[in-house]
Parts: C-alpha cells; sequence; structure tokens
C-alpha cells in the first residue's frame, strides 16, 4: 500500500483539477456603502461570473462611468483556452500515474507550476489593460489615478475597495500541486530507499 | 444608559417617599422631578428622548440606524384607500402600497399596465375607502404570503402580495353596498368573507326608498381564494335588510363558521342614528360555511345574473386583465335549513371577534356598557334543542340566555373592537370613553384600562385575531388627533398609538401619525416577510408583449395614427433617445423596459406635456405610458428617480411633427454628436 501512495496522491492530484469545472478558480468582491453585501465576480477557467445573474451587468454599469470597456466573457479567448489545458494537465496526470516514473512525475509538477505562473501573468495582463486601457469618452476621469484590481489582495480604488483572492477553484489547483509534488517527493524518496 | 437608568429610578424612590408624606403631592412631584432633571441631565444629555420619568421607553421603541424593526405593521388608509407599511416597535413609514386610489407617485392607476386593476362594472375608478387589511392564514396563523383589504364604497376586495408589496388582485362585489363587514379570512385561508353595510334591492331595480322593508336585502358573500391566492365570489348569502358591520370567522373548534354583527335590525332607512338604534338586542348572524358548501354541491345554489369584475396582475407579463363574470350563485335561508343563525346581542353591535381558541365570540354593542361574550358550545346545544325565540325570514334566532358566555360588566363606554395576546387576554377598545380595557376572557374581569388620544377605534395587536397571538405590542388607532403633533392646518393625519403589553401594565411607548386614516391595521413577524421579499424582476421572465429585452430591441413601429416605442433604460440612458416621426394627433405608447437588474434601480420617465404620471418602472420590468401629443415641437423626456451619478444626462428629446406632415421615423441613441 504504502509503495502505492505516490501513485495515488498523484492521481488524486489530477483528479483535483477537473473540480476546476464548476469551481471558480479567482473572486474579486467591490466594496462600497451602497453594496453593503458587495458586488462578487467569480472567474472559472471557461466563464465569469457574479453572485447572481445581472452582477457582471452591474459591474459593467459601474465601469461604463470610468471608460473601463465592458466585461465580455465571449470575447475572452482563455475562457475557451483554459478547459482544454485544464483536461490537457489532468489527463496527462493520470497517464503519468500510470507510468509511474518519477521524472515524469517531476516534469508534470514543473510544467503545471510554469502554466499556473503563465496563467497568473495573464490575468495580470487582463487586470492592466482593463485598468489602464479607459475611453478617451469617459464621463468621470481620474488623473493619474489607475483603476487596476489587485493581482492578489486589497486595494482601494476610488470609492470602492477591491478584493481579490484565490477561490475554491484557486485551493483546488493549490492541492493539486501539494499532492502530486508530494507523490513526486514520495516516489524520488522510496527509490533512493529501494536502490 | 446605566446612569440614567440609575438616575430614573432614584428619581422614583425619592418621589414615592415624598408623595407619602406631602400635603402637596403634585408640587412637590414637580419639584422633585426638576431637580432631578437638572442633576441628570449633564450625564444623560445623550438621551434626553427616554424623560424623567418615563422608564426606559424610548429604548423600547428605539431601532438603530441601519437595524430593522421586529414587525411589519400593515395599516389600512382609510379615505387614502391605500395601505401604509410601519415598522414596529420604531412606527417609521417602509412604504405606502397604492391599492384602490390612483398614486402618481408610483404611476398606479396611471399607467396602461395597472388601469384596469382599477376598473369595475361602472368603469374605472380612481377612488375607494380601505378599511381592514387581513393577513392570510394557514393551520390559524399568520403566513405572509399575501395581505387582503376591502373597499368600502364600489365593494371590491384587494389581494396584496407580500413577496413584491404589490396589489395583485382586486375583486368587485355585486349584490353590495359599503363593502365594510370584509375581508376576514377563514383559518386557512380557504375563503375571506365580504357582508354589505347598507342593504340594497337585490338584484338592483328602480324602487321607491320607502320600500326598504320589502325589496331591500343584504348579502354576504364567500369569496373562495386558490391556491395561487386567485379570488372567485363562491357564493352569496341573501339575508334580511339589516346592515351587516363587521365579521370574523370561527378558529379551532369554530372554524367553519362565521359571524356577522348587525345593526338596524329596524330595517329603518332614514334618519338611521335614531331609527336604527331603537332595539335592545340586534343580531350576529352565525354562518355556516362548511354547510353552504354542502349546499353548493347539491346544487341549492341559484345562479343570478350579478355582473362584476376580476382584476388581475400577472407578474411575467407586468400586466393587468380586467375580467367580466356575469353571475353569482345565491343561497337562500328559506331553502337552505341551519345555514345560519342569529345570536341576540346587546344594542348595535359592531366588533366581533372569536378567542383564540375559537370559543368565545365576542359582540362589542357599540351603544351598551357591556360586553358580551357568546359561547360557541351553548350556541351549539342552543341549535341542537332548538332553543329559537322566533324566526326572522326564514332564519331562527337563538334565545340570548342559552348562547351566552359571559359579560364583561361596564368595562367602559362604547366598546367596538376586541384583539387577544397568548396569555389568555383581551383587549377592547372603547370609543366614547378613548380607552383601552384589558380583560380575562373566562372570568370577564377587567385588569387594566389606558387612555388613548383619542377616540379609538380598531386596536391591533400582531397575530391578534388568529390563533397564535403575539402579545408583546398593541397598537391603538385612533379617528381624532387633535393637539397630539405640531398643527397641520384644519386637517390633520390621525394618531396612532403603540403600547407595550407584555407585562400586567399596559404602557404607552410611541405616538405617531399615520397616512390618511389608521382605520384597522395587522401586523407580522417581519421573519415571515422578510426572506421572501422580492429584490427584482428578472428580465428574462418578462413577458410583457411590448417588452425590449435590450437595447438590440429597441424601436419604433407605426400603425395608423398608433405609435409604439419599444424603448429600455439602463443608468444611465434611455434607448433610443432621439426619436422623430411622431406627429400631433398621434397615440402614442412608449413601452419602456427597465434593464437593470440590481436591487433598488428603478428608472422613472416623465414627457413634457403628458396627460398622465411618470412611469416608475422596476428593474426587469416593463411599464407604458400614453401620450397623445398636442403641439408640434421637440419635447424632452428625463428619468425622474435619481438612478445615479448621471442621472441627470438620462434624458431624451421627442421631436413632434405637424399632423398632416408625413415626417420618417427615426430613432437613435448616441450617433449625431461625431458629425
Amino acid at each position: 500500500m504504502k509503495k502505492r501512495l505516490p501513485q495515488i496522491f498523484f492521481i488524486l492530484g489530477g483528479l483535483f483539477l477537473l473540480t476546476l469545472f464548476f469551481l471558480p478558480l479567482w473572486r474579486i468582491t467591490l466594496l462600497a456603502p451602497q453594496y453593503p453585501n458587495g458586488v462578487d465576480m467569480y472567474i472559472f477557467i471557461n466563464k465569469i461570473g457574479g453572485s447572481e445573474p445581472g452582477t457582471l451587468q452591474n459591474i459593467n454599469i459601474l465601469n461604463h462611468y470610468i471608460g473601463m470597456k465592458p466585461i465580455e466573457p465571449d470575447s475572452i479567448p482563455e475562457l475557451k483556452i483554459l478547459p482544454i489545458v485544464v483536461l490537457v494537465f489532468s489527463g496527462l496526470a493520470l497517464i503519468f500515474a500510470f507510468i509511474n516514473n518519477k521524472y515524469l512525475f517531476a516534469f508534470w509538477v514543473v510544467l503545471f507550476i510554469i502554466a499556473c505562473m503563465i496563467g497568473l501573468y495573464d490575468f495580470y495582463l487582463w487586470e492592466y489593460d482593463y485598468g489602464h486601457n479607459l475611453s478617451d469618452d469617459a464621463p468621470m476621469k481620474f488623473e493619474g489615478e489607475s483603476f487596476q484590481p489587485p493581482l492578489i489582495g486589497n486595494k482601494d480604488i476610488i470609492n470602492f475597495i477591491a478584493k481579490s483572492w484565490p477561490h475554491w477553484g484557486g485551493y483546488m489547483a493549490m492541492i493539486s500541486i501539494f499532492l502530486t509534488a508530494t507523490a513526486t517527493y514520495l516516489k524520488f524518496k522510496t527509490n533512493e530507499t529501494t536502490e | 444608559m446605566r446612569l440614567l437608568r440609575f438616575c430614573n429610578k432614584y428619581s422614583k424612590v425619592i418621589t414615592m417617599k415624598r408623595f407619602r408624606k406631602s400635603k402637596k403631592p403634585l408640587l412637590q412631584i414637580a419639584i422633585i422631578a426638576c431637580f432631578m432633571a437638572m442633576s441628570c441631565n449633564n450625564q444623560s444629555s445623550n438621551n434626553q428622548a427616554s424623560g424623567i420619568l418615563s422608564g426606559d421607553v424610548a429604548s423600547k421603541v428605539y431601532v438603530g440606524p441601519g437595524e430593522y424593526d421586529e414587525f411589519y405593521a400593515f395599516m389600512s388608509g382609510g379615505f387614502s384607500g391605500q395601505i401604509s407599511v410601519y415598522g414596529l416597535p420604531s412606527g417609521r413609514l417602509l412604504k405606502v402600497i397604492p391599492v384602490f386610489s390612483q398614486d402618481a407617485e408610483k404611476g398606479w392607476g396611471y399607467n396602461e399596465e395597472t388601469k384596469p386593476m382599477l376598473n369595475t362594472s361602472y368603469g374605472f375608478i380612481p377612488w375607494d375607502d380601505a378599511h381592514h387589511p387581513e393577513l392570510s392564514q394557514t393551520n390559524g396563523e399568520t403566513d405572509g404570503r399575501w395581505i387582503f383589504i376591502n373597499g368600502n364604497n364600489t365593494p371590491r376586495v384587494a389581494r396584496i402580495d407580500l413577496s413584491t408589496f404589490e396589489t395583485a388582485e382586486i375583486i368587485e362585489l355585486p349584490n353590495s353596498a359599503g363593502n365594510h363587514s370584509s375581508p376576514f379570512t377563514t383559518e386557512n385561508t380557504e375563503y375571506v368573507v365580504a357582508g354589505t353595510r347598507f342593504s340594497v334591492p337585490i338584484p338592483q331595480k328602480d324602487v321607491a326608498i320607502e320600500s326598504y322593508k320589502e325589496e331591500f336585502k343584504g348579502a354576504l358573500s364567500f369569496i373562495k381564494v386558490d391556491e395561487e391566492g386567485h379570488m372567485n365570489i363562491a357564493f352569496q348569502v341573501l339575508l334580511p335588510a339589516f346592515d351587516y358591520d363587521l365579521a370574523h370567522s370561527g378558529k379551532g373548534k369554530s372554524h367553519g363558521w362565521t359571524f356577522f354583527t348587525t345593526y338596524n335590525t329596524e330595517k329603518s332607512h332614514t334618519l338611521k342614528e335614531v331609527n336604527a338604534s331603537q332595539n335592545d338586542k340586534d343580531f350576529i348572524a352565525a354562518v355556516n360555511w362548511k354547510l353552504a358548501e354542502k349546499y353548493i354541491a347539491e346544487g341549492k345554489g341559484i345562479d343570478m345574473p350579478a355582473e362584476h369584475v376580476v382584476n388581475r396582475y400577472n407578474e411575467k407579463t407586468h400586466t393587468a386583465t380586467s375580467t367580466t363574470v356575469p353571475t353569482v350563485k345565491v343561497l337562500k335561508p328559506e331553502d337552505c335549513p341551519g345555514l345560519v343563525y342569529f345570536l341576540p346581542t346587546p344594542k348595535s353591535p359592531h366588533g366581533v371577534d372569536v378567542d383564540p381558541t375559537g370559543e368565545y365570540i365576542i359582540g362589542s354593542g357599540k351603544l351598551s356598557a357591556d360586553l358580551t361574550a357568546h359561547s360557541f358550545t351553548n350556541m351549539l346545544s342552543a341549535i341542537e334543542n332548538e332553543e329559537f325565540e322566533t324566526t326572522i325570514e326564514s332564519v331562527p334566532v337563538l334565545k340570548y340566555d342559552k348562547v351566552i358566555g359571559g359579560v364583561v360588566k361596564k368595562p367602559g363606554l362604547g366598546p367596538l373592537h376586541t384583539e387577544f395576546d397568548d396569555k389568555g387576554n383581551a383587549y377592547t377598545t372603547f370609543f366614547i370613553s378613548s380607552d383601552v380595557v384589558k380583560w380575562k376572557v373566562g372570568t370577564w374581569e377587567v385588569l387594566d384600562k389606558v387612555p388613548t388620544y383619542y377616540s379609538v377605534g380598531h386596536l391591533m395587536i400582531p397575530g391578534g385575531d388568529s390563533k397564535k397571538p403575539q402579545g408583546k405590542y398593541m397598537v391603538a388607532l385612533n379617528k381624532i388627533t387633535k393637539d397630539r403633533y405640531l398643527p397641520t392646518g384644519p386637517e390633520m393625519n390621525h394618531s396612532a398609538q403603540l403600547y407595550d403589553i407584555s407585562g400586567d401594565k399596559m404602557q404607552l411607548l410611541l405616538d405617531f401619525p399615520t397616512v390618511g386614516e389608521p382605520h384597522y391595521a395587522q401586523a407580522i413577524s417581519a421573519d415571515r416577510v422578510q426572506p421572501k421579499s422580492k429584490k427584482f424582476y428578472p428580465l428574462e421572465e418578462n413577458e410583457h408583449p411590448y417588452r425590449a429585452m435590450g437595447e438590440k430591441d429597441t424601436r419604433i413601429e407605426r400603425d395608423g395614427d398608433v405609435v409604439r416605442i419599444y424603448m429600455t433604460s439602463i443608468r444611465s440612458h434611455f434607448a433610443p433617445d432621439n426619436i422623430e416621426g411622431i406627429k400631433v394627433g398621434d397615440k402614442v405608447y412608449v413601452h419602456l423596459t427597465n434593464l437593470e437588474q440590481d436591487f433598488d434601480v428603478p428608472h422613472g420617465l416623465a414627457i413634457q406635456g403628458a396627460r398622465t404620471a411618470e412611469l416608475l418602472v422596476m428593474p426587469g420590468q416593463t411599464e407604458t405610458m400614453f401620450w397623445e401629443p398636442q403641439r408640434e415641437g421637440v419635447y424632452a423626456f428625463y428619468c425622474t428617480d435619481f438612478c445615479s451619478a448621471l442621472h441627470q444626462e438620462m434624458q431624451g428629446y421627442i421631436r413632434v411633427s405637424p399632423k398632416n406632415s408625413n415626417p420618417e421615423l427615426k430613432w437613435s441613441l448616441g450617433e449625431d454628436d461625431e458629425e
């Protein structure tokens, strides 16, 4: 059983990724006195939504005062690419677990972490674009003010506090990394002791 | 706060001590009160409202900023025709719900969608006199689904949906006049009842008023309420030409019966203040509606031509429709033995109230000094043993001493209405002596008495006419205001007082004016209503025939002189906002869909010169303004509800061309500035 442990961990790591199809990766919350419950935007690998059907429209209404372009999930190609990427990683994890090779394990973990970093950088680029690429016709202009939400953490943006933190899906991805990394570590360790 | 309480306590102790010794107690109290006021003032300056001798009354009604009241109170507006919603214990006005009267503030009865709600068999009527709000019940407990209210003048009953706080349905009552004993519910809202105050010829016809005794009848209507809340008149009971004043249905053991008070058993038709006050005893009419259902099933009901309308508001189409119903089913006592009995009750009984157990039926003889409590058990055995005094138009009159359960002796003058708490006590209003008396059900002893300001009519305890009263507060609903508030010229809103009834003695907490007349009220725990309260209407569920589901849907269509503008609103613009091609004399329908999907973001619409009220459109809703342009020119329109930082920019123009011109229909949003 103990011998099988790395393999089981790796399979679990791969399967956990599939939860990203229904758990949001990230949550951005806007807080202001008129929004006592906050406005929550959830970012999934395949969609962007709010706590209610009208939330995205409400966020876009707020953003249009400062000339930010509307968030239109259909025009964000990543939402079509990410599901494939996640499926590939999940599939590879299962295949590698079946082959049960420590170098393939390590390769997967490194590749997945790099993919996550690229994903975060891409998220930052989108945030930068939304926060800086403002319409010249904006009804309200604030000299020198940036409307870019934080990549991670809390930030004051004019009358709002913007909070940006990983959500359930993000934590699942972290658990996936933890499981596969542990599996790789155990794999290397058991190989050393048996050899 | 602790210091303040100490001061209050201390002042009371001193006051009482001096009171006993002094020969001039009042002066002593005044001096000590002044002294205490000065000495305590510094420590309690942030809470002066509580007063020095009043204990912590202020804190009992204080609901802090942003906090919620414990109860919703629904107060009828009386001659305003509406219901106003207050929070208790704070007495804060939360909303006025338009019911029977046009309300320009909300466009109620002005926009095309709600005009049919005020339709009657006489046509459109913009007002009524709304008296008795009645919450729906399940198992004898208020359930927070709906509240009903009667229209007196042109007899109607309305149902308000408590998920939207909007009037959802209004049914007209034929063969009725002065729909006052209405709309009291049965314990599972099987029916709401509607008895006529004025007897009239049935069917209506051109007869001499003097023929009252021969030609007139009184009709009691039983309105069936289905699971969706839809109302239909199941049957009417035709009774002698008395005045049917108030009603309450039995509960528990007396479920299946409804009790109506009567006056004018003299059958007088003129100078009723004298002529209808001659008999020592009038009656409470006990109607066995379960038996009525059986008679209806047996085909005893007569279909009588009696045109009336049923107006229903559809929450999906956001539109009301008015349907005419040609007949009602009528039951006559001569065909239906056992359907109705009369219980003799002293001196023109006004309110009839059934205690939470369903055993006692309290009749308040408004010209009597005593309160009469009939026993339901006694009533049944009197019927069983045929203890009849006489029979009036096929209705047996039961012997008074065989049905009486108890009498509250001389509690006050002019008893009107009784409600109950959850500890076996009853509270009765006395109009003439202007007070509320607390007494014990069963022992009939008077426990306490408090003055009201002034001339109390109804009173209200949350759930006070149900099987499960919540006896924490009592509200006295008064007819006369006089000096209670700053004067506002000859006309003043009527007053209400809130009392704490949780202890042995009733304690006055708060005095507040209400919209119109607080004729009657009902209250319910906020937690039975608040969770169901809608925030907005989902746009995808909008089935209005002239909706625009997005700005791409907006357009203008002409059909002869009828022009339909499909318009949308979203922060902070209308689409379209430049409109041309309208002509003088056109019949223009502006169908405005509010595309917002957020809580509390209505948009309004006003057009210069339109002879109607604004539209006030909730998120996801479509409403229509009818406008007949009279003069050529360019007219501005704008949003009336401050919606956003750019609300003042939310405006547009409509060009009106001459009647005989042939302008092209054009509409746009944000295009022409580029040129």
